[in-house]
């Protein structure tokens, strides 16, 4: 922008003077009103207010969208009931804990070894603070939380093509790559190369401000020092007593190596919205909250029941489903309406009289692969040897992942690491492999950055997200010509029927994108059922 | 980068020989490989297919794989569960993967699926979002 032009009230003017004039909390609700903040699109707990007139609501699935919405309109006078493909509530919120068997499609069976109290979360990990709507139905149901760590400073990043493969701590690939760039920066301003950017005064103010993000010293330069020691550590730290003093680390990492190496590319990672602190976990697996949520709809859940057809007329909803083993014994069920919340991988399957828009959005969306592993080592080597305490490590190796638990540190005995979280054609590789042959490849590769997995290693479990029964893949996978396309269709209400859940959002794969489309669904099928 | 552009046209130079080398069974074990750590992730490994709450069909003995351009359109643009592959398999993996299909698994189809054909079908689509 040109700063000849015309002299308007910009923007940012603008709230500047009413922040000074009626203050900030003014001022906030001013700036969200102008879209400069972006507020959650979960606003407290939903208020479905009129009467339902008595009418009943078939929800197909027990995941964490169909929970929601059978809560929230058993709440508000509907008749729910809720059917279910397997035997437990919670769909992808799911946990696999010791003693747990698990068959996946091909029948390839697992037992779960870990010992008592150990698990693996093989979907969603991670609630952000900014989800607040899944935050909110833990709250409610009582499910206890606590922090998982996103960001740890001492956990690893890792290129086989760097560094002669070594992995290297998080903390002084950061500290060298700002403490360098920053130096870089200040370099190129006192040379006077931004001065047809900035004026003199900014450029203080920028110097001064790289000086603090860089830890430069008072030179602008980032040297074996109190400040660069004080961020990528020291190689002797400060102690007490006699030869307490500290030596300061000066072996530092070239910026032309870090850049080459790729590893920076963690940095922008950790500082992803969703993955910025504080970040929580249920205690004792994700599956809490889906277990939680089946407690309190015991009553209106029905198990074990596979959905084959959809048929809806002017009057009512009716839904054929069958045993999920013998695909015998069929039933029909009805209802005024039916909010379905089956993936799409399967609902595009299953026969169903929608508008020819819907149905082709059904059909639209492809979902992505996804595998991940548990290990469980006979100790938590990750804490004792290398002082990790919950985090992760990231290799450009297929495991992509290593994540420490986050919970029960300094504890003896065993414990559970994710050993992979694979992703894009990786994951249809690993999930074209037999469960022993991705725990045993996930073993070979982790050892590459931990050398004890070899003593250690005990015994694991692996879940290729294709191979799910009950999803066929991981998450909907949208593309910008699906979303322009396909979107607005797929959330239509078609006459009697509508559908929820991550693929329903703008979040897929995360719970608060189920928790948002269900709540904007039952918000428009209420509103509805009011005004009919 | 010139390095790497020059070893992809000697590569190419050599699969393309090879290839007429081996008229007589082209590319069977690039099929096989891509078949073994890609297709079979559903399709499952005696290419029966599964059901659950859905279904991924059965290659083996599948007559719609009659017409090679059938398979190479359902890997190219996906369809319901099956997603598209043509931005993660390269034109010669697909064509492989469809011509090791149409031959193994009590399927006898003797035409071959070429790179080119492959090729002149595939889209310019976008990523899929990133989650």
């Amino acid at each position: 922008m040109s700063s000849k032009q015309i002299p308007t009230l910009s923007r940012r003017e603008l709230l500047a003077m009413i922040g000074t004039v009626a203050g900030s909390a003014v001022s906030y609700r001013a700036m969200a009103s102008m879209g400069l903040i972006e507020e959650s699109t979960y606003n407290g707990p939903v208020k479905l207010e009129g009467s339902p007139k008595g009418a009943s609501v078939l929800i197909l699935g027990s995941g964490i969208a169909g929970m929601v919405s059978a809560m929230e309109l058993r709440n508000a006078g509907y008749k729910v009931k809720v059917l279910e493909y397997n035997n437990r509530a919670g769909g992808r919120n799911w946990s696999i804990r010791g003693g747990d068997v698990y068959t996946e499609l091909g029948g390839f069976t697992q037992k779960c070894e870990f010992d008592k109290g150990l698990y693996i979360n093989p979907g969603p990990w991670r609630l952000p603070y900014n989800h607040h709507g899944i935050l909110d139905y833990c709250r409610r149901l009582g499910v206890a939380l606590e922090p998982f760590v996103q960001l740890n400073y001492n956990a690893y990043v890792h290129n086989t093509q760097a560094f002669d493969g070594k992995p290297q701590r998080y903390r002084e690939i950061a500290a060298d790559w700002s403490g360098q760039v920053a130096e870089l920066f200040s370099k190129v301003t006192k040379q006077k190369k931004l001065d047809e950017l900035m004026s003199a005064h900014d450029q203080e103010a920028l110097l001064e401000s790289l000086r603090s993000w860089g830890a430069l010293d008072r030179n602008l330069k980032y040297v074996p020092g109190r400040e660069s020691s004080n961020r990528r550590g020291y190689e002797k730290p400060p102690g007490g007593g006699l030869d307490a003093a500290p030596i300061y680390s000066k072996d530092f990492i070239d910026l032309p190596d870090i850049l080459h190496s790729g590893l920076w590319s963690a940095i922008g990672t950790a500082e992803a919205f969703y993955h910025q602190t504080s970040i929580f976990q249920p205690v004792g697996g994700m599956g809490r909250i889906g277990e939680a949520f089946g407690r309190e709809l015991a009553d209106v859940i029905q198990y074990n029941s596979k959905v084959v057809k959809i048929h809806q007329d002017n009057d009512k909803v009716a839904v054929t489903y069958v045993d999920p083993k013998t695909g015998g014994n069929p039933r029909t069920v009805t209802a005024d309406y039916c909010l379905c919340t089956i993936p799409l991988s399967v609902l595009s399957q299953i026969e169903l009289n929608v508008s020819p828009q819907m149905q082709a959005a059904i059909n639209a969306v492809p979902y992505s692969a996804s595998v991940k592993v548990g290990l469980q080592f006979k100790r938590r080597f990750w804490e004792q040897d290398e002082h990790i305490y919950g985090g992760i490590t990231y290799t450009d190796m297929p495991i992509g992942n290593i994540g420490y638990p986050n919970t029960d540190y300094f504890k003896s005995g065993k414990g559970v690491v994710l050993g992979a979280y694979v992703h894009g054609r990786n994951a249809f590789e690993w999930t074209a492999m037999s469960p022993a042959e991705r725990v045993r490849t996930a073993v070979e590769l982790g050892s590459k950055i931990h050398p004890q997995y070899k003593d250690e290693f005990e015994n694991g479990v692996a879940v290729g997200w294709h191979r799910v029964p009950w999803t066929l893949g991981c998450a909907g996978s949208w593309s910008e010509e699906a979303r322009a396309q396909h979107y607005e269709n797929l959330c239509q209400i078609d006459n009697r029927f509508l559908v929820a859940g991550e693929h329903a959002s703008y979040i897929p794969a995360w719970q608060e994108g189920a928790v948002t489309s269900a709540i904007d669904a039952i918000t428009r099928l209420h509103h509805k059922v009011v005004n009919s | 980068m010139n390095k790497m552009k020059m070893q992809g046209v000697v590569a190419a130079v050599l699969l393309s020989t090879s290839a007429v080398a081996m008229a007589a069974e082209p590319d069977a074990a690039e099929g096989k490989k891509v078949y073994t750590t890609i297709c079979q992730g559903c399709h499952m490994p005696d290419a029966k297919g599964a059901v659950g709450a859905g279904r991924y069909p059965a290659l083996a003995n599948n007559p719609k794989l009659a017409a090679k351009q059938y398979p190479m359109m359902m890997i190219v643009n996906g369809s319901r569960a099956m997603p598209s592959f043509a931005r993660m398999l390269a034109p010669d993996e697909i064509a492989a993967a469809v011509n090791y299909v149409r031959t193994h698994f009590g399927n006898h189809y003797p035409d071959v699926l070429t790179t080119a054909e492959v090729k002149a079908v595939l889209p310019q689509k976008s990523d899929y979002e990133r989650h």
